[in-house]
């Protein structure tokens, strides 16, 4: 896997390419355990690590402070709703390291049962970045943060139900009205 | 506050808000044990022009003591919806997050979705997007500064720096055909090539708007109340920055040179010759002057880009993401097909994720696509700059008095489109 | 005492004069009506041609309509088009007297609702337009105002006219200031309730609007008096 050269030359501009992700994903393997890391994913230039759920809060400290190459920036935190494919949720962290200008991506995939009564460990101490984040992820995902101070609703209004941007989630929305249908749908007055 | 028959968690949550979430926090501060807090709500609705965004301030006397942002009322779905609309139309949703810098949400979106075509972009349509970018640039920091003066009672900033706005748009209209959120970055290029005349008119505004950010500069650098609300207040450590995730002109202007068009150039930024404006206190009034001299940096990028422009296309040739050209549609038909397929279904993606990063005004936007092989993306997601930079404003304003909570807010530059997505 | 009514007999006088002398006759008129030197019938006559005759409910919508405050209420990007009204010197609402953009409600004539209406926002929007004091007029700015625009989904009200009666819709995404102010002027027509309907009479429209209140049998009437 992996796409290399079309871009021309990189000008002095260093990426992790698959080796240095192995390299990376063997230094997180041997310090936090074999089963951390599940998976290397290498596509058009780009490094994810994917990890175990329990085990994000270890691979991101180790990623922060003890790795050989150090990542000093968390720049995201998203979440992901893989729908059908099972484990369906997953927790998105793009790492940034600023002296070697590069980007880790570090991912972990859960599902609906495990987010919702156990979740994922939070980041919040090592990177506070985190915290509205992690509030944008519950809202829209339903994945708790365990030891996350205030994981409340950050968009929707406080007493919503449900996740909206779970792919079960229906978009909503009012039917649209076209020459056929505009005799059959109801209003929304009527 | 109390509301009867509506006893909510939500509502218990809200009443309790002032003591019990204080507690940790309040060791650090000057604040007396026997202190009166009183927590008010900077409403929804309120003058300062910066959208939508609710603050739970807490104060003791005058002086703040804890901000909450309560973020969510212009929530619009983008991202949902993106998933149900083909790549092309998704370019029109991603455009209004973050409202003032469209073309920057637009190309971050185009960006990810090249990586994961492999798509290459032809050098022309490049300059063009810089030229676009940058000059959106130049919009969104002159709206920034029209509003924050304007907040800071400098209401004559706000008529000319709306002027200015109004000359950048006018080339936008040129180009693009409106005035905000034309849909001019496509996948693969642009939409179109400028028209004749754009060049000259665009040169001309580089030329007028080093004079008029002369007369800015003027009016607003050595001003003795300028200089009283800004200077000195609003300190935070550029350490403290990389920890909450700020970056565009925040962090700069605390003294960190990260500005991802030179740390990890894209789109042919290599190639401008363009120095990054770095502050050195960290407080308002350095936040003030980055942005003024980004003003400047971008009509330097701008020069060079209208003047330095190859010929070439101005989209991709490949057939299978690019609308073909009008006139091959009558004689050719492939060009007939390929633009059946692509208005009707569009361009497919092979299944894949990428995460692209570029630098708006505010700091760095990223946007994240997960592509599952159909037409339509599985998920979009926008980092957006506003929505973390959100986090410092509570660093910013502690300690420090209402009026320096205004200054904050109109210096953090938050676009609640961005926030709230 | 007898009173006498009749009908204004004299001609209205014109503006503008229709010639340098004319306008120097009514100079040299008024400086004799202000030193006194006009009397009786020749002051009867030099009044009557120079007043207007109106009720006094169409005085009042001429004022009001020259002068509608808008609140300041900006929501998304068109927000950035309506502040560009007011800002720009190219397009000035000024012109129209509605530069004076009032933060509280209390003070404010007309809300332009600029920009998309979500779910969470609705209610705050609806608090603010009921403490807005009577007379009071809603602009729908933009195409998610007026109908959720492109966002079909979960997270807005599809249309502030589900919540608010709204009496102009400005299409567009965002309006063009020109749009804006056209709105504007539309408003400031029906206000004066001399709507000109231009197209619907063309197309013998009448008594077929869809703007809430004019039938007056729904939603309640937040339009002119």
């Amino acid at each position: 896997m992996g796409a290399h050269g079309r871009r021309g030359p990189k000008r002095g501009r260093r990426v992790i390419d698959a080796t240095g992700l192995e390299l990376v994903a063997w230094a997180v393997r041997e310090a936090m355990g074999e089963g951390s890391v599940r998976q290397t994913v290498f596509f058009r230039d780009q490094a994810t690590l994917d990890v175990r759920p329990d085990d994000v809060h270890n691979v991101l400290g180790f990623l922060r402070d003890a790795a050989d190459e150090c990542f000093d920036v968390l720049a995201s935190l998203h979440g992901c709703d893989y729908f059908p494919a099972e484990p369906r949720l997953a927790v998105h962290y793009q790492l940034l390291s600023t002296e070697r200008r590069e980007r880790l991506g570090v991912r972990t995939r859960l599902t609906v049962e495990q987010a919702e009564t156990g979740g994922v460990p939070t980041v919040c101490d090592l990177f506070p970045t985190a915290n509205f984040q992690e509030k944008e992820v519950f809202d829209f995902f339903g994945v708790r943060f365990e030891g996350h101070e205030d994981l409340r609703r950050l968009h929707m209004p406080e007493d919503y139900e449900g996740h909206p941007q779970r792919r079960d989630f229906p978009m909503g929305g009012e039917p649209v009205l076209y020459t056929f249908n505009e005799h059959k749908v109801p209003r929304w007055y009527e | 506050m109390s509301s009867p028959g509506l006893d909510t968690p939500y509502r218990r949550r809200e009443e309790s808000v002032t003591l019990e979430r204080l507690e940790a926090p309040l060791a650090g501060t000057q604040v007396e044990p026997d202190a009166e807090l009183f927590t008010i709500n900077m409403g929804p609705h309120h003058p300062a022009t910066h959208g939508v965004l609710r603050l739970l301030v807490t104060l003791d006397g005058e002086v703040v003591r804890d901000v909450t942002p309560l973020v969510g009322y212009v929530h619009t779905g983008i991202e949902k919806s993106c998933e149900d609309q083909q790549y092309w139309k998704v370019i029109t949703f991603v455009e209004r997050m973050d409202y003032l810098s469209y073309y920057f949400n637009a190309y971050a979106f185009c960006a990810a979705v090249e990586r994961l075509l492999d798509e290459q972009v032809p050098a022309r349509a490049q300059y063009l997007r810089v030229a676009h970018m940058e000059l959106n640039r130049i919009a969104s920091h002159l709206f920034w500064l029209g509003t924050s003066a304007l907040d800071l009672g400098a209401v004559t900033v706000l008529w000319w720096a709306l002027r200015d706005r109004d000359m950048v748009l006018d080339l936008f209209e040129m180009s693009g055909g409106q005035r905000l959120h034309p849909r001019y970055f496509q996948v693969g290029g642009v939409i179109e090539d400028i028209p004749p005349g754009w060049a000259r008119k665009c040169l001309d505004f580089v030329a007028q708007m080093r004079t008029r950010i002369d007369e800015y500069e003027a009016l607003l650098n050595e001003n003795q109340i300028f200089l009283e609300r800004l200077r000195g207040v609003g300190i935070v450590s550029k350490e403290r920055l990389k920890q909450l995730g700020v970056t565009g002109p925040l962090l700069r202007a605390s003294g960190d040179p990260w500005d991802l068009r030179k740390t990890m150039p894209y789109s042919t930024y290599e190639d401008f010759d363009f120095r990054i404006p770095v502050g050195t206190v960290g407080d308002h009034y350095d936040r003030y002057r980055v942005r003024i001299a980004e003003l400047r940096e971008s009509l330097r990028i701008i020069e060079q880009a209208v003047e330095g422009m190859p010929e070439g296309p101005f989209i991709t040739t490949n057939r299978k993401v690019a609308l073909p050209p009008r006139h091959e549609l009558a004689t050719s038909m492939e060009a007939l097909i390929h633009h059946f397929k692509l208005v009707t279904e569009g361009f497919r993606v092979p299944p894949g994720e990428a995460y692209e990063a570029i630098e708006s005004p505010r700091g760095e936007l990223g946007c994240f696509v997960v592509a599952d092989g159909s037409s339509k993306p599985a998920r979009v997601h926008m980092r957006d700059p506003s929505f973390i930079n959100l986090q410092c404003l509570h660093d910013m304003a502690e300690d420090e008095l209402i009026a320096d909570l205004i200054a904050g807010i109109a210096m953090l530059d938050p676009i609640l489109g961005g926030i709230d997505r | 005492m007898e009173i006498r009514r009749q009908p204004l007999q004299t001609e209205p006088q014109t503006f503008p004069p229709k010639s340098p002398d004319e306008l120097r006759v009514r100079q040299l008129r008024a400086r004799q009506m202000l030193r006194g030197e006009i009397e009786d019938s020749d002051l009867n006559e030099f009044v009557e041609s120079r007043m207007g005759l109106t009720t006094l409910a169409k005085m009042q919508n001429w004022a009001r309509a020259n002068a509608p405050w808008p609140l300041t209420f900006g929501l998304a990007c068109c927000a950035i088009e309506m502040i560009s009204v007011v800002g720009a010197p190219r397009n000035d609402a000024a012109r129209f007297g509605a530069e004076v953009f009032r933060a509280s409600p209390r003070q404010a004539d007309m809300i332009i609702l600029s920009g998309r209406v979500a779910t969470k926002m609705a209610p705050v929007i609806r608090r603010i337009y009921d403490q807005m004091l009577e007379p009071k007029w809603v602009i729908s700015m933009g195409a998610c105002a007026s109908s959720a625009g492109m966002f079909n989904n979960y997270a807005l009200v599809q249309g502030a006219d589900r919540f608010l009666p709204v009496d102009i819709y400005i299409p567009g995404c965002p309006p063009r200031p020109e749009a804006l102010l056209h709105g504007i002027n539309r408003l400031q027509e029906k206000i004066k309730g001399q709507p000109d309907l231009g197209w619907r009479e063309r197309y013998r429209a009448q008594g077929t609007e869809e703007v809430w209140g004019r039938t007056g049998a729904e939603a309640p009437n937040g339009g002119a008096g």
